[in-house]
């Protein structure tokens, strides 16, 4: 009888995914440290999950709870003018972000955070507006609402998109 | 800029590259075996029989198999059999590799490893304990290894336990032949079994 496949592919098939999930709630300093969390805390429990589990709502929710666990930890360790300086020295170090990325990114972290999720959860996790309701809480139809208006403050903050797209479709 | 097109630029914003994967992985694999999750840990070393891949458990070497077995097949197996926390996780078959290289460069001629015997049973597992006796560079026919096992009259068996023994080249398996000299089955095909009785003739 086949079971489960090995973590290790697990690791393989979703650590990108969850990796760009941990960077768009956190930003890019935090991201590593929630990723590596992630995946421990799902390497523990890995035995007991389903069989036809969702592999990856089910790693996109501890990645939110990790994540939580470091914003509020941040919280208590934050200096109230800490914020600004922070984020750009973040960004210089990882690396050669284009200024389009980069301002992107900037808008996505400038977001609320149920936006932030709703947006990160669905559109770069790929999870359906159910999935991600039964991650944050609340109805899949507020997750829309939340997902709709962020795409549309990032359609507002995210001056170069237009440029390079041409013509809107 | 319609939902798509920004899905996609989210994509390129929060990137997931090789480079980082690999360090996130590599500090995953160190994390896992310091809170004792890693319950097999393997990686893959060249050899002149070919790509081996090696399996350990906390316990010691667990598995060795050819590329012709199939590695993925094998790691399946490895997460039915005993736990699916696996990781590719070179650090704890160091001490193996480093033996193998030893034993294929004519420099090693027996295994000091730690062994995890759990995927064999009962009489296989006597058969393969034994065969460490016969020495490098010799041959024993599957009847003195039936005898050497206690069971003279289980040829059959004895020779069952030497085809799939879990652990080839570490547990030299490849040391028995057939009494009238033909070659008998092997995991690795007879190739390898040929290679691995030159190089130990010729050292």
């Amino acid at each position: 009888m086949t079971g489960k496949q090995p973590f290790e592919a697990v690791v393989t098939r979703h650590g990108a995914t969850v990796l760009r999930v941990c960077r768009a709630i956190l930003g890019p300093a935090d991201a590593d440290d929630a990723w590596s969390e992630t995946f421990l805390s799902a390497m523990k429990a890995y035995p007991g999950l389903p069989a036809d589990a969702n592999v990856e709502a089910w790693l996109v929710t501890i990645a939110h709870r990790k994540a939580i666990d470091v914003t509020r930890a941040a919280a208590r360790r934050a200096i109230p003018v800490a914020e600004t300086p922070d984020t750009e020295a973040a960004d210089a170090a990882d690396g050669p972000a284009s200024g389009l990325d980069s301002d992107l990114a900037d808008a996505v972290a400038g977001l609320p955070a149920k936006q932030k999720q709703a947006v990160a959860y669905h559109y770069l996790a790929g999870l359906p507006y159910a999935d991600v309701a039964d991650i944050v809480g609340g109805s899949a139809d507020a997750v829309r609402r939340a997902a709709a208006d962020g795409i549309a403050t990032l359609r507002r903050t995210y001056p170069f998109a237009a440029a390079t797209k041409g013509e809107p479709r | 800029m319609n939902a798509d097109d920004l899905a996609r630029d989210l994509v390129r914003a929060f990137p997931g590259t090789p480079g980082d994967l690999r360090r996130l992985h590599d500090r995953l694999a160190a994390a896992a075996e310091r809170d004792g999750i890693l319950d097999v840990a393997y990686r893959t070393v060249d050899s002149p029989v070919g790509p081996l891949l090696l399996a350990a458990t906390e316990a010691g070497l667990v598995r060795v198999a050819y590329a012709s077995e199939g590695h993925d097949t094998v790691l399946q197996a490895l997460a039915d059999r005993i736990s699916p926390r696996i990781l590719d996780a070179p650090a704890r078959l160091d001490a193996t590799a480093r033996e193998l290289d030893e034993y294929f460069t004519g420099r090693r001629r027996s295994f000091d490893l730690p062994l995890d015997w759990r995927l064999s049973d009962g009489f296989r597992r006597v058969v393969l304990s034994r065969l460490p006796e016969i020495g490098y560079g010799h041959t024993a026919s599957y009847a003195a290894v039936a005898n050497l096992a206690g069971h003279p009259k289980a040829v059959r068996a004895a020779a069952t336990a030497c085809a799939t023994n879990p652990l080839p080249v570490v547990v030299p398996c490849h040391r028995v032949i057939y009494s009238d000299g033909r070659i008998g089955r092997y995991l690795g095909g007879p190739d390898a079994k040929r290679t691995l009785l030159a190089l130990e003739t010729a050292a």
